[in-house]
């Protein structure tokens, strides 16, 4: 028996065992890539409308930072600068989450130690998990290949920009593998590998942000940050641009290096053990733990914290953009009618009520998240214990729910201030932005506390379908935002969606009437969902 | 004395599924109560019901003179339940579990507390998903325990526990009886209910089919006898109340059913005992008595040896 014996079993097992989530996942991510390439394809049909965006980005430090580096105006470097980022970060994230599914996960949950017992070689289960993901990202090649020359694009390039997206995967592969090896946990190892792509991501964006601009702004040299990302060297290939086919040497290197690494770790340790051992917790709880509201504010504030830094991200880029779109969208005239359409207020002010708008879905994606944990609670068989002692139903969900709107009107504070602070510094002008921001920010709130109030109605009456209602209401009126207009839907539909009733702030005035029906729809759904769970019966695993 | 734990003709049914069919349970106050079943009998149903977190669908229950369903919040200071199976916080260390289970019953006794982790010998430093089946288990019992209730609702709170923590669960029990606590401790560990339980509830198919104390219990069965006389011994076969007789010359094996376990003994004294062996029921055979048509087919042991 070598330490390979049965790896091709562990292969087969890991693609049965992935067969909806890794198809979902390139699926997915060729969409994204099919959808951006169209929509530059529509936007920017012209050299000159491309040259006039490759050069506004260039001198931009935002745009540098958040999409990516340009290096030429051609459709496909266009495609490069605005596409490449998300798919690289995409397919890492896809890679990472593989890889500790089948090596970590399996030690964690005591799987491995069934399949270590059978005819089945020391490394077997770590390389198996590695020619499973091999296999994912050599699918996203092809498929990415596939997009890019179906819209026209040359075959070199598109095979250099695919195959650059597959590396950056493989190489967060490399790096879950080796932070499987130092975590006890599945989520530490996941936590740690998505912690190095956030590295990744802030050093290239660093790196991009401080470059030069040369050939009279088509194009940016990177500092040197951008050198020790993965991310970043996927993106000095300069596919469609200069072709730098030597950069997928050093992500080859950085795979091997890493990978034997994780190999030699694995062997220094014992199985479901890790290489940083597990701090001992509290002996005792802290006062604070002790209230039901203490426990959903423990349960609930990793989430919470993950939201805010997203959303924090979001408001301080779109306050950081927000002076220079003005004059970027006087020269899209497609664009410049759309913001038009949204009223006739300034064009900054149109902006920011969409920011707020964008800010707000994702309010309302955290309070439905957030709302849900109920009733993994409950399907985990923790709520049986709680509700064993002398608390009553309505004061735990009370206690849940709280934290939920608590947790949401945090994250508009946050989208208001980011937002407000950082076009503040622009402008030169803190203060009076930061206290329009909030309000703007805050009316989103009872829209998003609508769709919470759904998830509560959907737990007390459904529960085992609470999920599946709450998502798809979720979804129907992310639609009936987005596509409401473009599909015609009867106003009887639009009303339907809490952000139809939205004021865009601070394009337009807030008025009390829509935000305190809202409010009040919000609560009635809430006390329909605390009743109908104090009757049923508790669900239990 | 009002009992603790009284129900009559409880119904309790899921989907097609009837999990309780007119149960009745009495459980007075100051008694362990053993209330036996095999898997699926209505033993976990039965006490969720007891606490509040399911509803009956017909029939009646009182506890502690309340109604589980509507009085359940002010019930539920004065009890504490440990689940049959123990679901805690993955991010929680078992130190935090004892402290908030105990502090949302009503507070719990910090001194039984530390006494109670190191004679379970359990490390609360350890967040609860590092946690074995049995370390989960003593974190409930832990917390039961160190809180200073009326009744204690044990749900199979042995089943994850070696020997060495079973015992020191069974002194725990008998503490909290010495003090004048309720205890209703479901299990189907015969061992731990017969040294532990004043009294027996036996339920199958979601009905209970025997109630008693052990010692009334044991007059529905049957005394094994093993006994070795000078002459053998005639006449037994036609004894009242003597079954599954096996001869051999001077030795004779047989079961007898306990209200004739005198008479059978007055008739074996005249052929000149050598030595006789009798064995009281264990509760294994009254689960086959009662159970005897899912069991039968397991060869049971020679009953004395």
């Amino acid at each position: 028996m070598t330490p390979f014996t049965g790896t091709g079993r562990l292969v087969r097992l890991a693609l049965r065992r992935d067969r909806i989530q890794l198809p979902s996942w390139l699926v997915g991510l060729s969409l994204i890539l099919w959808v951006t390439v169209s929509s530059i394809v529509g936007f920017y049909p012209g050299e000159a409308e491309r040259v006039r965006l490759a050069m506004t980005s260039a001198h931009s430090p935002v745009t540098l930072m958040t999409n990516g580096l340009v290096s030429g105006a051609s459709l496909g470097a266009t495609v490069m600068t605005q596409a490449f980022v998300s798919l690289a970060v995409g397919a890492a994230l896809m890679s990472i989450l593989a890889v500790v599914r089948h090596t970590r996960q399996n030690e964690e949950t005591g799987r491995a130690e069934m399949i270590g017992a059978g005819i089945v070689g020391r490394d077997a289960s770590l390389t198996a998990a590695l020619i499973t993901v091999a296999l994912a990202n050599l699918v996203l090649v092809a498929a990415s290949v596939l997009v890019l020359v179906a819209s026209g694009l040359p075959l070199g390039g598109s095979v250099l920009c695919g195959l650059g997206i597959g590396a950056v995967g493989l190489a967060f592969a490399a790096i879950a593998a080796v932070t499987a090896q130092i975590a006890e946990t599945s989520r530490g190892a996941n936590a740690l590998a998505v912690a190095a792509l956030g590295i990744a991501f802030v050093l290239r964006a660093v790196g991009d942000a401080s470059g030069k601009v040369i050939d009279g702004g088509l194009s940016v040299v990177s500092a040197w940050p951008t050198w020790l990302s993965p991310i970043g060297w996927g993106q000095q290939s300069r596919a469609f641009d200069r072709d730098q086919w030597w950069v997928l040497g050093i992500l080859a290197l950085f795979v091997v290096v890493l990978v034997s690494g994780a190999f030699v770790l694995a062997s220094r340790r014992d199985l479901g053990a890790g290489m940083r051992a597990v701090r001992p917790g509290r002996p005792a709880a802290a006062p604070a733990l002790l209230s039901p509201s203490g426990l959903a504010w423990r349960l609930h504030r990793g989430v919470l914290i993950g939201w805010a830094a997203g959303v924090a991200v979001l408001g301080a880029s779109y306050g950081g953009v927000a002076d220079e779109i003005s004059e970027m969208l006087s020269d899209s005239p497609e664009i410049a009618q759309y913001f038009e359409q949204l009223g006739g207020a300034s064009l900054t002010d149109t902006f920011f009520a969409v920011t707020m708008s964008v800010a707000g879905i994702a309010a309302a994606a955290y309070a439905v998240q957030a709302t849900l944990r109920m009733r993994s609670e409950e399907a985990a068989g923790r709520v049986e214990p709680l509700l064993g002692t002398a608390v009553s139903r309505p004061r735990w969900m009370a206690a849940n729910i709280g934290v939920v709107a608590l947790g949401t009107l945090v994250l508009m504070v946050v989208a208001g201030v980011t937002a407000g602070v950082v076009y503040g510094l622009v402008v030169g002008d803190v203060g009076s932005n930061v206290t329009t921001l909030i309000g703007a920010a805050l009316v989103q709130v009872p829209a998003a506390l609508v769709l919470a109030g759904v998830a509560v109605a959907a737990f007390g009456l459904l529960p085992r379908w609470a999920a599946a209602i709450s998502w798809a209401s979720f979804a129907a009126c992310l639609v009936v935002l987005q596509l409401g207009v473009i599909l015609d839907l009867p106003q009887a539909v639009l009303d339907l969606s809490p952000f139809t009733h939205v004021p865009a702030a601070p394009a337009e005035d807030a008025t009390a009437l829509p935000l305190f029906a809202l409010l009040t729809a919000a609560v009635a759904l809430t006390a329909v969902g605390i009743t109908a769970f104090r009757r049923r019966d508790l669900a239990l695993p | 004395m009002t009992p603790a734990i009284s129900t009559s003709g409880l119904v309790k049914t899921f989907g097609s599924t009837l999990a309780l069919d007119g149960l009745d349970l009495t459980v007075d106050a100051g008694e362990v109560h053993g209330f036996l079943g095999p898997n699926g009998a209505g033993k976990s149903t039965t006490i969720r019901v007891l606490l509040g977190l399911l509803r009956s669908d017909a029939g009646t229950a009182t506890v502690l003179g309340g109604d589980p369903w509507q009085d359940a919040v002010a019930l539920h200071r004065r009890l504490a339940y440990v689940p049959g199976e123990v679901n805690l916080w993955p991010n929680l260390t078992g130190g935090e579990a004892i402290d908030l289970l105990g502090a949302l019953r009503g507070g719990l006794d910090p001194k039984r507390r530390t006494q109670l982790l190191e004679r379970f010998d359990l490390d609360p430093t350890k967040k609860c998903r590092a946690y074995s089946k049995g370390n989960r288990q003593k974190v409930a019992v832990v917390a039961a325990f160190a809180s200073d209730v009326e009744l204690y609702l044990l749900d199979e709170p042995t089943s994850g526990l070696d020997p060495l923590m079973d015992a020191v669960f069974r002194e725990c029990v008998r503490e909290a009886k010495d003090v004048g606590k309720t205890i209703l401790l479901s299990s189907h560990v015969l061992a731990e209910v017969e040294a532990l339980a004043d009294r027996v509830t036996i339920i199958r198919r979601g009905v209970s089919v025997e109630s008693g104390t052990l010692g009334e219990l044991r007059h529905l069965t049957r005394t094994s006898i093993s006994v070795e006389t000078g002459r053998p011994i005639t006449g037994l076969a036609e004894l009242p109340g003597v079954h599954d007789l096996i001869m051999d010359s001077d030795q004779a094996r047989f079961d007898v059913d306990t209200v004739y376990v005198g008479g059978v003994l007055r008739h074996v004294a005249q052929f000149d005992v050598r030595t006789l062996t009798s064995t009281p029921p264990t509760l294994e055979e009254l689960f086959l008595r009662h159970y005897g048509d899912e069991l039968a087919r397991e060869p049971s042991e020679p009953a004395g040896t």
